[in-house]
């Protein structure tokens, strides 16, 4: 399919043949999006829509929503106090995730990712949790943290301790939270591990060698020449962590049900309380819409804060 | 070179997309089977039926009873999906918005029931109660039956009735030196301060799943207030923020400051009640007829504490209203789908018939509500709490299954801040009654 008119003089034909292609081309592109285009508009911006229309009814999800409550259900959850305290959790997540799990993630990524011996075997361990589905690994928790001694490992060994008691982990809402901290750092430290490894490896070995030569030791190596440039990754990983903070249920409605008493509620528990437990579901279609704006919002002010050395930089 | 890969790629791309477009290939048609006499062969039809019956025995029991069914009708199949009770509502939910249900499900009747037939998720099997004279109507227990007719309609079928009461064990009551099972509120009490000076956790309940403690509080609105309380709070002529509510968070709350739940009550499951118990680790749990059952299921050896186990109904209330004779309960029953076929319809009939009821009454899950059926009761424990159950003038059906769905959650999720400390009596009953007010109209 060589174009064999460019040998040709005439400049007509080989203009037309040229828009001929870039059409073919154009073509090619809309035929290519298409399929994921319908797909996308069809479960979701279709339902995005769907659920906003249904947000402003009081509708149990049994035939057509007729009862219309215009933005109550919006009022009503945001002067919850449990979904504040939803709210609040989510934020100590996010919170948490980025000055506990990312910092540990980058320093396991600086030692398997270079020079600790046997690092493949390490790098295959801590990858491991994330491969776990989430339904398994919160079961697994569930056990560890059981309550009776005789039957959760975590207090089998304490109570080996001398004068150390169980303690009721998953069912004491003032330690609850940081139980399922731990899971969630335990599933996901190895998915940011292997983004900053993936990151070191772009940075090229002359700019350390470079700085090396000229005098600097690890600290000032670590801080002027490997951080800054694994800053683009660095803003990847805080943001896939946050929204994925942001929007936890798995886990925590399997360990927990966002129990006892509210007290490790996330936004998502308390959407699917409301829409699938006591089947309001315009309530819960208005908790989704909260829960996106408030996605949204963040994504968008991330973006604009942090995200733009990064176009700047690949300038 | 590079179009005609583009091309190729194109091509295969678009005929996979029109492929995944176009109706299905016809699965093969299998050669329709030589039949002898030349009349036509019924119409192949197959049910769908969700339970919740996970304990080795009764799951077997189900499918022998599905397997006897097919065999005698070869054009049926019944495809069973057995699910655990909270993955069950789970999943309810989901196919009743969808507007698909199963043919055949578990149904506890009450509130929830209703909602589904408000919204036309069940088929009407009133006809086919009443066919015959009623030949099938009055094999049941009429109070069982009725759980499951809203508006003078019947959408399912009970195939057990039960009651709550106290399991215990006894050597570990022996043990704290009680004599026989506690009568009123106060000795229970009592008996509680004494096992814990014993040094054994009293009680076991799965408050991470808040339904099992739910009861506790129940039974005491039941006892304290009777029938006449809870009817005015129903029917809105009362409220749920009256003086029996309150009183029964208040004694619920002694029985909460002598501590006597296992470590971790709050997150704990009831499957983790149940070990407790069948395990002998706790003296004694508020819980329905099929305890026994799922304690045994959830105990290390399977057998849990065979005859040391005992039962207690729950103890009156001193200056209660309520008779101590009055039962909370409710039992378990098959809700029909919309979709249901004439063949599912008869295949609960066949579940149904007095000697299905005996073999489940053998294998001691039910409490028959089939006359003919409880010759199959052989447990001793079983017979008492039927007897028991025969004695109450006023049947109370679980909060949670008689209210609408929307209120039950309100009630199990209040009783769970009560058990924690969060919640006062009197903001329990007020969180109640605000939902009521929307739900109640």
């Amino acid at each position: 399919m060589e174009t064999t008119l460019a040998s040709s003089n005439d400049w007509r034909a080989q203009q037309q043949a040229h828009f001929r292609r870039r059409a073919l081309d154009n073509l090619t592109i809309v035929l290519f999006l298409a399929p994921a285009f319908v797909l996308f508009l069809v479960f979701v911006i279709y339902p995005i829509l769907q659920s906003v229309y249904y947000s402003l009814f009081n509708w149990k999800g049994f035939g057509p929503a007729v009862d219309f409550v215009g933005l109550n259900n919006y009022v009503g959850i945001l002067s919850d106090q449990i979904f504040l305290k939803a709210v609040k959790n989510g934020l100590l997540i996010v919170a948490l995730s980025l000055t506990l799990q990312l910092p540990l993630s980058l320093a396991l990524a600086l030692m398997v990712g270079r020079d600790l011996p046997g690092r493949t075997f390490f790098r295959t361990i801590f990858f491991m949790p994330y491969v776990f589905s989430e339904v398994i690994t919160a079961i697994m928790w569930q056990s560890l943290y059981n309550p009776d001694p005789e039957r959760g490992l975590i207090n089998a060994l304490l109570v080996l301790i001398p004068g150390v008691k169980a303690q009721a982990w998953l069912g004491d809402p003032n330690m609850v939270m940081a139980c399922i901290f731990v899971v969630l750092t335990w599933k996901y430290f190895g998915l940011h591990m292997l983004l900053y490894m993936a990151g070191l490896q772009n940075i090229p070995a002359e700019i350390e060698e470079a700085a090396r030569i000229d005098g600097a030791d690890r600290r000032q190596l670590l801080t002027y020449i490997t951080l800054p440039l694994l800053g683009g990754t660095i803003r990847t990983t805080v943001y896939l962590s946050a929204i994925g903070s942001l929007q936890q249920f798995i886990l925590i409605w399997i360990m927990t049900k966002g129990g006892p008493v509210n007290a490790s509620e996330v936004m998502a528990t308390y959407m699917y309380r409301f829409g699938f437990v006591r089947f309001w579901l315009g309530y819960g279609c208005a908790v989704a819409i909260v829960m996106f704006l408030i996605c949204l919002i963040f994504s968008l002010v991330f973006q604009r804060m942090a995200r733009q050395p990064d176009y700047l930089g690949s300038i | 070179m590079r179009k005609p890969i583009l091309f190729l790629s194109l091509l295969v791309t678009l005929s996979l997309v029109l492929a995944a477009c176009g109706p299905t290939p016809a699965a093969p048609t299998e050669a329709p089977p030589p039949t002898e006499a030349p009349t036509k062969a019924p119409e192949k039809v197959t049910i769908t039926w969700w339970h919740i019956s996970t304990a080795e025995e009764h799951k077997a029991l189900w499918q022998k009873l599905a397997d006897e069914y097919m065999a005698a009708h070869p054009n049926v199949t019944i495809e069973i999906t057995v699910l655990e009770n909270e993955a069950f509502k789970a999943k309810m939910t989901t196919v009743m918005q969808s507007g698909e249900p199963p043919d055949i499900f578990q149904s506890w009747g009450g509130g929830v029931m209703n909602e589904y037939a408000n919204a036309g998720m069940l088929k009407d099997i009133t006809p086919d109660l009443d066919a015959d004279g009623g030949a099938w109507r009055n094999t049941f227990a009429p109070g069982a039956l009725g759980v499951y007719a809203y508006k003078g309609k019947n959408y399912g079928v009970p195939w057990d009735m039960g009651m709550i009461g106290w399991w215990y064990n006894k050597d570990l009551f022996a043990q704290a030196g009680i004599q026989e099972p506690p009568k009123t509120w106060t000795e229970l009490l009592d008996d509680v301060k004494k096992l814990k000076d014993a040094g054994i956790t009293p009680i076991a309940v799965g408050m991470g799943d808040k339904w099992p403690g739910m009861h506790m509080w129940a039974y005491l609105v039941t006892r304290i207030g009777g029938k006449d309380n809870f009817e005015g709070a129903l029917l809105r002529t009362g409220s749920f923020t009256d003086p029996p509510f309150v009183e029964a968070g208040q004694k619920l709350q002694e029985l909460l400051a002598l501590e006597p739940f296992q470590d971790g009550f709050l997150g704990a499951t009831y499957g983790d009640e149940a070990t407790a118990m069948g395990n002998g680790k706790v003296a004694m749990e508020l819980m329905g007829q099929w305890a026994p059952a799922v304690m045994n299921d959830n105990s290390a050896d399977k057998q849990g504490i065979g005859d040391k186990l005992g039962w207690f109904p729950f103890p009156m209330v001193e200056g209660g209203k309520g008779d101590p004779n009055d039962a909370v309960g409710g039992g378990n029953g098959f809700a029909i789908g919309k979709n249901a076929s004439p063949e599912a319809v008869d295949f609960v009939k066949y579940l149904s018939r007095p000697e299905s009821q005996v073999q489940l009454a053998e294998i001691g899950v039910i409490i028959p509500v089939v006359k003919g059926g409880e010759a199959g009761l052989k447990d001793p424990l079983m017979i008492t709490l039927q007897q028991s159950l025969a004695k109450a003038q006023y049947f109370q059906l679980y909060y949670d299954q008689a209210l609408p769905p929307a209120m039950g959650s309100v009630i199990n999720d209040s009783v769970q801040g009560l058990f924690a400390g969060t919640l006062t009596p009197e903001q329990l009953g007020q969180a109640i009654e605000d939902s009521a007010k929307t739900e109640l109209q």
